[in-house]
């Protein structure tokens, strides 16, 4: 009895302080929001006016019609590039997963740990070299530049090993009994099996693309394939004191990433949860 | 015939799906690594290669020692000033999410959603947060000011003066990133048997003299990996202070990858030998740590 009344006054206690962080944690979200919807005067006035007082959509009707800065177009560069890149790392990386957790050859495990091993080398040291090697294919200012370097990565193929290991061994025997080759059983198998960790790897590889700021703003010059990250860094500076015209393009940049957290919100946490396990 | 054919097949099966990742993994990453440390002993000229002149170890001997010249007082003010944010967001990035795990490891009620606001931002990407922060921290009508001067404060200029300007680096960074400790932390709370508690209850034990002897010895794992991860993260931090400050105040928050990516890239005469280099040093950094790290693992068992 005792027992229970603390740990319901521990769960009140948790649930108050949990309610006062959030408020600070969403405040500047609320605050950016309530920008978005104000004049541009009202938007510089001081005064603490969470609702705003002339409720306007010119900031919107501004941004989804300025030329100078299509932030429809980044948004559509962005979700392209990032699309293309999930894609091909989904398809690249549990092909290698499947040879390193399911088949058996010489230094198989030698390899998959060297690649793991390069996980601790960090990005920064190949940033100016692999500049050098887009400059070589020619792939400045182009597509390519934003979608394969990055496939390369082996996280994703770490994570679908790990799943492709616990995967009953009787089931891909048997399938070898039926007269499946390899390519079979991974397709019709594995793959099928897989779908919870291959959304995790997915939402990882799409996220990361989809976000990277420093690669983008160094291989593209020019607007035709300008993604969002950079696009908006660049509103930042032409809109300068148009406070309620850069809030809108804001809060546009927020609900695609909003919309998918709200669907696969459940992904995201077992993602983590797997990656930080590996400790 | 036949039959040696099937078995070169067999035996070639393998290459089929480790291949195509091993090829792209060897041009973008294992080229770009032993390039790179070949274009840090060049005066290397980015978009004519032909005209580069080798010059051994100039670049390092000028970034690391040279008194006299300009690259050695950037490469150590960048250092410094990414030490220093290493320095004050590390400790927050694993204490402040382990708070929020211990709250939300209560289970109260509606926690799932308290856990997802703590995430959600650690989706937005680098542009989005720091156009978020500019505005809160606004001088004269941002929403932080606008609050402490409602509680008689003089406005702050937050990210144009020291020490105002680490503190509002270190601060949106909180927001942004601790989403995945939390939830590491959570998961590893969860594994601690409730019996140790109890035990502890049993012999008189204290909240805190509880978390001191049973919560953090059972958190060791998850908190090694965690306080190296975010180190290493911490090491790289470029986007936060290129967008939200510009590395001002009087470059006191220009980091090391600001110069890195502007002494490579950046107007001026690009000096992509020295800027690898710089990049070769900061590596060589991290890889140390990363491997301290695993020396300490394997200690402490």
């Amino acid at each position: 009895m005792a027992i229970r009344a603390i740990e319901k006054k521990k769960k009140r206690t948790s649930f108050i302080i949990l309610c006062i962080i959030s408020i600070f944690w969403l405040a500047p979200i609320i605050w950016v929001i309530s920008t978005s919807f104000k004049t541009e005067i009202e938007a510089i006035s001081s005064g603490f006016n969470l609702i705003p007082k002339d409720f306007t959509l010119d900031s919107y009707k501004f941004i989804f019609t300025d030329q100078n800065n299509n932030i429809i177009h980044y948004v559509k560069n962005s979700f392209l590039a990032a699309t293309a890149h999930t894609m091909l790392y989904l398809l690249i990386a549990s092909l290698a997963a499947y040879g390193y957790g399911v088949l058996k050859f010489k230094y198989r495990d030698k390899i998959f740990w060297a690649l793991i091993a390069t996980m601790m080398i960090p990005a920064v040291m190949n940033l100016i070299p692999l500049y050098s090697i887009m400059i070589k294919f020619d792939w400045l200012d182009k597509m390519q530049a934003l979608v394969v370097p990055g496939l390369g990565g082996v996280f994703g193929i770490f994570l679908l090993r790990q799943f492709f290991l616990n995967i009953p061994k009787d089931l891909i025997e048997s399938a070898k009994i039926d007269g499946a080759n390899h390519f079979q059983i991974y397709l019709k198998i594995v793959i099928p099996l897989s779908k919870p960790v291959l959304i995790v790897v997915a939402l990882f590889a799409f996220m990361g693309n989809w976000n990277d700021y420093l690669w983008p703003l160094i291989v593209l010059n020019g607007d035709t394939y300008r993604t969002l990250p950079v696009g908006l860094a660049l509103m930042q500076g032409n809109y300068n004191i148009y406070y309620s015209r850069l809030m809108a393009a804001t809060v546009i940049s927020i609900i695609p990433v909003l919309a998918l957290f709200m669907a696969a919100q459940k992904f995201f946490i077992k993602g983590i949860m797997m990656s930080g396990i590996k400790s | 015939m036949q039959h040696s054919a099937v078995s070169k097949l067999k035996k070639s099966l393998p290459l089929w799906f480790i291949a195509p990742h091993l090829i792209i993994f060897a041009i973008f990453f294992i080229i770009p690594f032993f390039y790179g440390i070949v274009i840090s002993l060049y005066n290397w000229n980015m978009f004519f290669p032909d005209m580069r002149e080798f010059i051994g170890f100039d670049n390092f001997n000028s970034i690391l020692f040279d008194q006299d010249s300009i690259y050695y007082k950037y490469f150590w003010n960048g250092l410094k000033n990414t030490l220093t944010f290493v320095a004050i967001s590390v400790p927050l990035l694993v204490s402040i999410p382990m708070l929020f795990a211990l709250l939300i490891n209560v289970e109260p009620k509606g926690y799932k959603v308290f856990r997802g606001i703590f995430f959600m931002p650690s989706l937005l990407s680098i542009s989005t947060l720091v156009l978020i922060w500019r505005w809160v921290l606004n001088t004269n009508v941002g929403i932080l000011n606008l609050t402490l001067s409602e509680f008689g404060f003089e406005n702050i200029p937050w990210l144009a003066d020291q020490p105002y300007a680490w503190f509002s680096l270190a601060m949106m960074t909180v927001w942004w990133t601790i989403g995945a400790n939390m939830i590491i932390f959570t998961a590893a709370l969860k594994e601690i048997p409730t019996s140790l508690y109890e035990a502890a209850e049993v012999a008189g034990a204290n909240i805190f003299q509880k978390f001191l002897h049973i919560t953090i010895p059972s958190l060791k794992n998850p908190l090694i990996y965690i306080t190296i991860m975010t180190t290493l993260a911490s090491f790289n931090v470029f986007g936060q202070p290129q967008l939200a400050t510009g590395g001002g105040p009087t470059e006191t928050t220009k980091v090391l990858m600001m110069y890195i990516r502007e002494i490579a890239f950046g107007g001026g005469r690009p000096n992509p030998g020295i800027a690898t280099a710089m990049a070769v040093c900061l590596g060589v950094i991290m890889i140390t740590i990363s491997i301290a790290q695993s020396k300490i693992i394997k200690r402490l068992g």
